[in-house]
């Protein structure tokens, strides 16, 4: 009997962006899955090249709507090298702050996505009740929920007063206490260990080899995190990658829970230890030369900025290698040999962000 | 007792008020902080048009030699480069979020050619 090929996407319940997986099917057993991108295809990088490259930084931001900040910090930093500017410590320390808020909203909104795909519909309801919180504290400090808009090439366009420092610390303590019940849910509940304990399963060597990014490589006992570079605050702050050895959908969930935690921990450390003086440096007059390279860690996985100048205003070429496209190859080996009733949930556990992917 | 947690939650959930409000009825005071929409006071204007030429969607319209200014509000990405931008100080930040548009709509200003006698 020949196999049979089931479409998977680009509308699905489990998929809040479009992307396309072809199922070949032997009975209820995954064979082979081919996937295709393309459907939100918007030219973001063609606009650097008319653009002014100030200007570009808010349409960098503009890549994906969940790790909207961490693309203007990498574009900012990867210009500020084309440059030979260095941000003034205090806005490296503000900077690596929204970066770890938009890490924890980004990995709540995962867990309510993924709770969601097993079907308990509560503990979605309950991880969104949480990123709402986060969300607000992003809202007060930055003046949007989504799009934060307080990165430039430079430095930042924002400063935080002492009195907003101490209240966004005692509302995360307050927050943390309501997400460490949330994670205890995730870890005990049977609904969820059922689903995932042992699927999708990636050794440490296939992700090695597929190139998988981010927690998916992490779960699987690889240690990688684009942040020990030590980018912005990141050098001088205590802390180690999270690891988990089983590499299952579930060690990857678990990857996500204790990043959550180790986040509130590492915002904790750079408002306690926040430098004064300036926010930035200006760059006026500076022109971009040369080509610059620039990596750094999205909560979906490591994110690299190329960008290339001569001495215009605007770039002469920019691209961007978004974490999501190199964990698509170590997704496909995870469906192989997959349940039909498991796949979305693998999916989901690769973070796919199709807008990022596609820019 | 590997459900205690989930039923613990969903117990105490179901005896407080709901997290959600009633949006039309109950609205959220904004933040200090809080993109809500440009606001414009035509009296200091000296229509230099940097607002326009500093605008990356072309919301923003203002003509010299018409002494006029306009915003379509659909366009505006509230990303603050007009505002960083004002010389006179006549372009603010409102916390109030635009009311939904149900038609396209350019909010126009004109400034009188001849200042009225004192």
């Amino acid at each position: 009997m020949s196999n049979t090929i089931v479409p998977f996407g680009p509308q699905h319940p489990v998929l809040p962006e479009p992307i396309h997986l072809d199922l070949e099917l032997d009975d209820e057993r995954v064979v082979q899955a081919l996937p295709s991108i393309g459907y939100v295809h918007r030219g973001l990088e063609l606009l650097a090249e008319r653009h002014d490259f100030t200007e570009m930084a808010q349409v960098a931001e503009r890549i994906c709507g969940i790790c909207s900040f961490i693309h203007s910090q990498g574009y900012c930093q990867g210009i500020e090298q084309l440059l030979g500017i260095e941000a003034p410590p205090r806005a490296a320390y503000l900077r690596t702050v929204w970066a770890e808020l938009s890490r924890i909203q980004s990995h709540l909104l995962w867990l309510g996505l993924a709770a969601d795909a097993f079907g308990f519909e509560s503990l979605f309801m309950q991880s969104w009740r949480i990123r709402e919180a986060i969300v607000d504290i992003i809202e007060e400090t930055t003046g949007g929920r989504v799009i934060f808009g307080t990165c430039k090439v430079g430095g930042i366009r924002k400063d935080l007063d002492a009195d907003t420092v101490q209240r966004v610390r005692q509302r995360l303590r307050d927050i943390e206490t309501g997400y460490d019940e949330l994670a205890t849910i995730f870890r005990r509940d049977p609904t969820v260990k059922q689903r995932t304990v042992g699927v999708g399963l990636l050794s440490g060597e296939d992700a090695y080899a597929l190139g998988a990014v981010g927690p998916v490589i992490r779960a699987s006992g690889i240690v990688r995190d684009t942040r020990k570079l030590g980018y912005a605050a990141y050098g001088e702050l205590d802390w180690e990658p999270i690891v988990e050895q089983a590499g299952d959908c579930y060690a990857r969930c678990e990857v996500r829970l204790r990043e959550i935690s180790q986040s509130f921990d590492l915002i904790a450390q750079c408002l306690d230890r926040l430098p004064s003086g300036e926010i930035e440096v200006s760059a006026k007059g500076k022109r971009p030369k040369g080509e610059a390279m620039f990596r750094l860690e999205q909560p979906r996985g490591e994110v690299c900025y190329y960008m290339q100048a001569n001495g215009q205003k605007n770039l002469e070429r920019f691209r961007v290698r978004t974490p999501t496209f190199a964990n698509i190859a170590p997704l496909v080996h995870m469906l192989k040999g997959s349940e039909l009733a498991d796949v979305p949930v693998i999916v989901l556990t690769i973070d796919p962000c199709v807008s990022c992917n596609e820019r | 007792m590997s459900w205690f947690p989930i039923s613990t939650l969903v117990t105490r959930n179901a005896m407080q008020r709901p997290a959600t409000r009633l949006y039309p009825f109950e609205q959220r005071t904004p933040y200090a902080r809080t993109r809500g929409h440009v606001a414009f006071a035509i009296d200091n204007c000296d229509f230099c048009t940097v607002c326009a030429v500093k605008c990356p969607t072309r919301a923003i319209v203002a003509s010299k030699k018409d002494r006029t200014w306009a915003i379509d509000h659909s366009l505006c990405i509230l990303c603050e480069n007009c505002i960083e931008g004002c010389r006179e100080g006549c372009i603010t930040l409102s916390d109030k979020p635009w009311p939904p548009m149900l038609a396209k709509d350019v909010l126009g200003f004109r400034q009188a050619f001849e200042s009225p006698a004192v």
